[in-house]
């Protein structure tokens, strides 16, 4: 369970303060699949990047599973996100001289996992790509390419997907195809929380979160 | 992070950048092949000297004329200075206990012809006994016997490199050769005692008392016959600081030197010859070591540099790396691992072809006449592939710390 409380957050450029997020107040269930929408430069990557424990909140509580998470230090915050959350990038983000398998693998590397290439073969079966566990991602279509690192996002079975734009790079009909992957992962009991600006993605979600200039707009 | 999927992660990376890794690796694979060579090979030669300094004979005694210190030394025991003579030898022998063997030698340049050869070589004057303390095999005939001494006869015994100039593959036993003018007979050939003290090898040698009567120009002084040198052995290892020390009082004595003067003659054992050479290896070692040092350092400069551009071409994946989890210890750890693979596998590769620059030139040598031995010297590798594995780490350090460093949302965010 996500729960946001007066979150704030000011970036500083010089003397002056650009305020990115104001007073976000938000609770993300658990097994909720959710969109954040927004024009640019509203903040949603910014919200992204606090509920990811990539960035810290200048203000306000956030807690994740009911850990007050915004104020831990830099060690303990790469522990969350090892452990707690899965990240799905727009342009998936794979190491290119590695393996599907090994890319998949990466996340055990830092939580020092036994059995790694098992569980990352599972992990490949699931979003339906066992058979190409020896490809490096050139070799890989878009779609297949960002089921690997939707594999990766699963490894370590989190508390919350969080993708951001996943299918921006990707034709209609593959964009149709993650999305039920999402939608399947989720039914599975996953927590998925989706940064996208087009409304047909936002469409399979149960939620979605209007933000602009910092501030929820409209909840749907 | 465990250190085998650090190491793993390394060698990974530097597989799939082959190119980029060789050329990371130059520097210090170049300083590490220079060391292990330069300094196998002054070893090497180090080592022949040594043998070199053997084949002269056990517990020689030089004694020259002319002050301690004033330039011969290493370069030759024969010196030009008029103080020494035949007296100075007989009362060494006669006095000093520590003294096994005196040999008084005259020595003159000639001028020696044979056939239609004619060639300007040195020609000594010895004893009998001067076979014994110098070691001399005979490669043909016999060396000068008491009754050629006693009997002023002209004979010569022959260098094995005066023999080969002037009668080539002939041989030169009782063959006649003219030195300065007088005829002689061979009557024997040395054989050869190396490069680093092959001053018989080109000379000739006759009986010092028919020198003394036909070859010196000086002849007599009023202190008695004049020699270049005393080749003197002591009794034993153990006697030859006593021995020089003998030897010091009685020419003083003879030579009526006050205390406060300085000595007009020099007393030098194989022992010193031997030292100074040393020193002058390892100031040899030295230099080379501070060359290689250096080359090392430009190594060390090249990694970092290269390891700065890695940083910023894989600023994705460390972004990548640390949104899945990787603490600045694990990014940290994983540079600095890469930097001392790639330096430790320069030193490595360094080492091999170090080894093969050495054989290389130790087959050349041998060509040349040189019979070096080839050696790997084991500290010399352990401390070059040590400094080669730190410099790495040193030089990786600042590019480690500055990926460790990366923002992850930036990072992920760059092009």
């Amino acid at each position: 369970m996500i729960e946001l409380e007066n979150i704030t957050k000011v970036y500083r450029a010089g003397q002056t303060e650009i305020p990115a997020l104001r007073e976000i107040n938000c609770r993300i269930e658990d097994g909720e699949m959710l969109s954040i929408m927004g024009p640019s430069g509203s903040g949603k990557s910014t919200l992204m990047n606090v509920i990811g424990c990539l960035d810290k909140p200048t203000s306000g509580q956030y807690r994740l599973d009911g850990v007050q998470v915004g104020r831990l230090n830099d060690n303990k915050l790469a522990e969350i996100r090892n452990k707690k959350i899965g990240f799905v990038f727009q342009s998936f983000n794979l190491l290119s001289g590695a393996t599907a398998l090994a890319n998949v693998e990466l996340p055990l590397i830092y939580s020092g996992s036994s059995n790694r290439r098992q569980k990352a073969l599972q992990a490949l079966e699931s979003v339906g790509l066992s058979h190409r566990a020896k490809h490096k991602p050139s070799e890989l279509a878009g779609g297949e390419q960002q089921r690997v690192a939707i594999a990766r996002a699963l490894i370590n079975n989190p508390s919350l997907i969080l993708a951001d734009e996943p299918t921006g790079n990707l034709d209609t009909q593959t964009s149709k195809e993650i999305m039920l992957l999402f939608k399947q992962l989720n039914e599975q009991g996953m927590t998925i929380v989706l940064v996208t600006h087009e409304p047909d993605i936002a469409a399979y979600t149960q939620r979605t979160i209007h933000i602009r200039d910092g501030r929820i707009e409209a909840v749907e | 992070m465990k250190f085998w999927d650090c190491l793993a992660t390394a060698l990974h990376t530097i597989y799939s950048h082959k190119m980029r890794s060789i050329l990371t690796m130059l520097g210090v694979l170049i300083g590490v092949a220079a060391v292990i060579s330069m300094v196998s090979l002054i070893r090497s030669e180090q080592a022949m000297v040594r043998e070199s300094f053997e084949s002269l004979g056990a517990n020689i005694i030089f004694v020259t004329p002319g002050t301690p210190g004033s330039g011969h030394g290493v370069a030759g025991p024969f010196a030009s200075s008029t103080t020494l003579t035949m007296e100075d030898a007989q009362a060494i022998a006669d006095n000093a206990p520590s003294v096994e063997m005196v040999a008084p030698v005259s020595q003159s340049t000639t001028g020696i012809v044979a056939g239609g050869e004619n060639v300007g070589a040195l020609t000594l004057g010895v004893t009998v006994n001067y076979q014994d303390i110098r070691n001399f095999e005979m490669d043909q005939g016999s060396f000068i016997t008491e009754q050629d001494y006693k009997g002023k006869a002209r004979v010569a015994v022959l260098g094995n490199e005066l023999a080969e100039t002037l009668f080539g593959q002939m041989s030169p036993l009782g063959q006649n050769v003219r030195i300065n003018g007088r005829q002689f007979e061979v009557i024997g050939v040395l054989k050869g005692k190396g490069e680093a003290f092959g001053t018989e090898d080109q000379a000739a040698m006759v009986p010092l008392t028919t020198a003394q009567a036909i070859l010196s120009s000086e002849r007599a002084s009023s202190a008695g016959h004049i020699v270049q040198a005393i080749t003197v052995q002591a009794k034993d290892s153990d006697a030859i600081v006593s021995a020089q020390w003998e030897i010091g009082e009685i020419l003083r004595q003879r030579h009526h030197i006050r205390p406060d003067e300085e000595d007009d003659f020099t007393i030098i054992s194989m022992g010193d010859i031997e030292r100074t050479a040393d020193q002058l290896y390892a100031i040899g070692e030295l230099i080379m070591g501070a060359i290689a040092g250096i080359s090392l350092l430009v190594g060390g400069i090249g990694i970092m540099n290269i390891m700065l551009v890695s940083v910023t071409e894989r600023t994705r994946e460390i972004g990548l790396r640390k949104a899945v989890g990787a603490k600045r210890r694990d990014i940290l750890t994983q540079f600095l691992t890469e930097a001392a693979v790639l330096s430790l596998c320069g030193g490595a590769i360094g080492v091999a072809l170090g080894w093969g620059a050495i054989k290389i030139s130790i087959g050349v040598l041998a060509n040349m006449g040189f019979p070096f031995p080839a050696m790997l010297p084991g500290d010399v590798v352990a401390m070059a592939v040590g400094v080669a594995i730190c410099v790495g780490l040193a030089s990786g350090l600042y590019p480690a710390v500055r990926a460790a460093r990366l923002d992850p949302i930036e990072s992920l965010r760059h092009e």
